[in-house]
């Protein structure tokens, strides 16, 4: 038993660990405990407008942190930044330490922080197969002065494809392996870019709203191996608009708007935040609308609510639907 | 008309060196387009560069054939880091418009009149082509109704042609050929997994380029002259022309598509010139069927885009969902 749990020590690690994150107060910018990602005064405008406009932020390692905010926040940009497709006006920001100024995107990906796009990007008219192979680092034959010889990339090829196959089994595409990714469907290729990235075997994965477009079928199970990642060993930074999905597995979640963080914090706290409220999550967030529980909850809510017209003289057209549904009710 | 006859030189088409340096030029083009998406509208370019890169180290500076051959080689790859260099972290349209740009420079620069004697002007240059023929093999005497020098040029570019489709196809199965069609699908997508995209496109644009430059060689070595006006950007469409015909992501697409351009040239130019000569048709000259002849060239690759769009040797499913 005691055996059992010491091999299990080093797995249930990241994912129960409970320390804090944070270095004293989660306020906007504050210390990790232990950074992965530390940038610093990174701007980037575009045409007098601020994009990004970042004073100070720190990526917990082996942690599930969550980027959110409006539309045109500034978390894309950011994404592109941090990982060399796209250049801050100023600023400096590092990896593990290393700093990432002037160097190129792959480079980036080499160091192991990975990303993914917002909007798919597989090769259609590459099969499953070749996407994953693909993704592989190390691989010599992708010299050209190897790339004639096979009996010098031959082994690793064998490596990388029972690697490949070993994900594409965990993401339920190995049926499709040998298709051409151009015939998946949205939710597949979300799924087939996310485990082309593990490919690369990266330290950092940064997932551009990993649920855009998926399947709600699809989405505990992407969900899962998000969380699976951590238990891997793995940082996730995610950009997303489910605040469900960042409540369920985010450990930590950095609030943008207009460019600048304007909060951070667990996801509980965060989302309590008014100042986060107000940017973005509407003042009744908090209640679910997909059952008849919620709207229940939401109607004496808002009748509570000093600021809501509902249960007022002003309710108009509003206060008509509540008073039928009261009669109804009687 | 002697029908006999017509089908002869067609056949004779199918192994001329000429179609031989097309071949070979269109198979530089599949190494650009078809497996990197390279769009080079400037291969007539290094086919010049090649072609008069061997002449005038020959003429110029008495170099050995094996030296002018790698001198040639050369210039080529130069010309390829020069096109490379500032468009290829550009898209891919900026590609297309330096390298037909740099066709046309390479064209007129050879043209000028003040380098008549390096480069002979619009006249050429001509008998550089005896180290080449030095070097035959075959004694004096009839080789399948061919002399030996006929033969030997023929027996060379198309060996030629087999080493770089197999050297082709060995690389293009390779790991690294797989990061080539990578690109040509998503050039971001191959940046976030860590390779570096820069210099696997140039090294799809060198290569693309060498073989330009030998299909340059293998063209005017028969001919015994390298003339400006050959290396028009008609040159480059015809190219184009024998890849899309064959398919363009294929090796052996571009050959097949060399062998059915300049067949298909000879029989409508032989059938016409037969028909005027009978007498059969009247309203046509035989300089005018010349001129026809492209137009029937033109109209059979828009056919060929219209209900075979993958190519004789193209896979349709990969343009399903093109």
């Amino acid at each position: 038993m005691s055996e059992t749990n010491e091999r299990n020590t080093e797995n249930i690690d990241y994912m129960t660990d409970s320390r804090p994150i944070a270095v004293g107060e989660n306020t906007p910018g504050c210390k990790k405990r232990d950074p992965i990602v530390v940038a610093e005064d990174v701007t980037r405008s575009f045409g007098g407008i601020n994009a990004v406009d970042v004073e100070y932020l720190e990526i917990p390692r082996h942690k599930i942190t969550a980027l959110i905010g409006p539309n045109g926040a500034g978390k894309t940009t950011l994404f592109n930044l941090l990982t060399g497709f796209d250049t801050p006006n100023t600023g400096k920001w590092q990896f593990e330490g290393n700093s990432l100024a002037g160097v190129s995107s792959y480079k980036v990906a080499r160091m192991g922080m990975v990303r993914t796009f917002q909007l798919t990007k597989v090769m259609g008219k590459l099969t499953v197969m070749e996407n994953m192979r693909l993704g592989a680092a190390d691989q010599p034959g992708e010299r050209l002065s190897k790339a004639l010889f096979k009996g010098m990339w031959g082994g690793r090829e064998k490596e990388i494809t029972a690697q490949a196959h070993v994900l594409l089994e965990k993401f339920k595409l190995d049926a499709k392996k040998d298709d051409y990714a151009a015939s998946l469907s949205g939710g597949q290729r979300k799924l087939l870019e996310m485990a082309r990235s593990l490919m690369v075997k990266p330290k950092l994965v940064m997932l551009d709203e990993p649920m855009a477009g998926v399947n709600p079928a699809l989405t505990q199970s992407l969900l899962d191996h998000i969380k699976n990642l951590k238990a891997e060993g793995m940082t996730v930074l995610f950009v997303e608009h489910d605040m469900n999905m960042v409540r369920h597995i985010a450990d930590w979640v950095v609030v943008m708007a207009e460019g600048k963080v304007v909060a951070e914090g667990p996801p509980g706290e965060v989302m309590k935040n008014p100042a986060v409220i107000d940017a973005y999550l509407g003042a009744h967030h908090d209640v679910d609308l997909g059952d008849a529980e919620g709207i229940k909850v939401l109607e004496a809510e808002l009748e509570a609510d000093e600021e809501s017209v509902v249960g007022t003289e002003d309710a108009g057209i509003l206060s008509d639907i509540v008073e039928t549904k009261k009669e109804d009710g009687k | 008309m002697d029908f006999g006859f017509i089908f002869s030189s067609a056949l004779g088409e199918l192994f001329s060196p000429t179609t031989a340096a097309y071949a070979l030029a269109a198979l530089g083009l599949a190494v650009h387009f078809g497996y990197s998406g390279l769009l080079n509208f400037g291969q007539a370019g290094f086919m010049a560069v090649g072609a008069y890169g061997f002449a005038i180290s020959t003429l110029s500076f008495d170099a050995p054939f094996f030296l002018a051959l790698i001198i040639s080689i050369l210039c080529s790859v130069i010309f390829a880091f020069i096109l490379g260099i500032p468009t290829l972290r550009l898209r891919a349209d900026y590609l297309a418009i330096v390298t037909i740009a740099a066709a046309e420079i390479v064209r007129y620069v050879v043209t000028t009149n003040q380098l008549t004697s390096v480069t002979g002007s619009a006249n050429g240059l001509a008998a550089f082509e005896n180290t080449f023929y030095a070097m035959n093999p075959f004694p004096e005497g009839s080789y399948m109704g061919m002399n030996n020098r006929d033969f030997f040029i023929r027996v060379v570019g198309w060996g030629l042609v087999i080493v770089c489709c197999v050297l082709v196809w060995l690389l293009m199965r390779s790991p690294w050929g797989r990061v080539l069609k990578g690109i040509r699908e998503d050039e971001n997508a191959v940046r976030s997994l860590g390779k570096n995209v820069y210099a696997y496109k140039m090294q799809a644009l060198v290569i693309g380029g060498v073989l330009g430059a030998l299909a340059g060689m293998i063209f005017t070595l028969p001919r015994g002259a390298v003339q400006p006006s050959n290396y028009g950007t008609e040159l480059t469409f015809f190219l184009w022309t024998c890849l899309l015909l064959g398919g363009m992501a294929t090796v052996l697409g571009p050959v097949i598509g060399a062998m059915i351009f300049w067949v298909v040239l000879s029989l409508t130019q032989s059938l016409l010139y037969g028909l005027i000569e009978s007498g059969a048709v009247t309203w046509l000259t035989t300089v005018q069927a010349g001129q026809l002849r492209y137009i029937l060239v033109g109209v059979a690759l828009m056919l060929l885009m219209i209900f075979r769009p993958q190519g004789v040797f193209g896979n349709k499913k990969e343009l399903a969902f093109a």
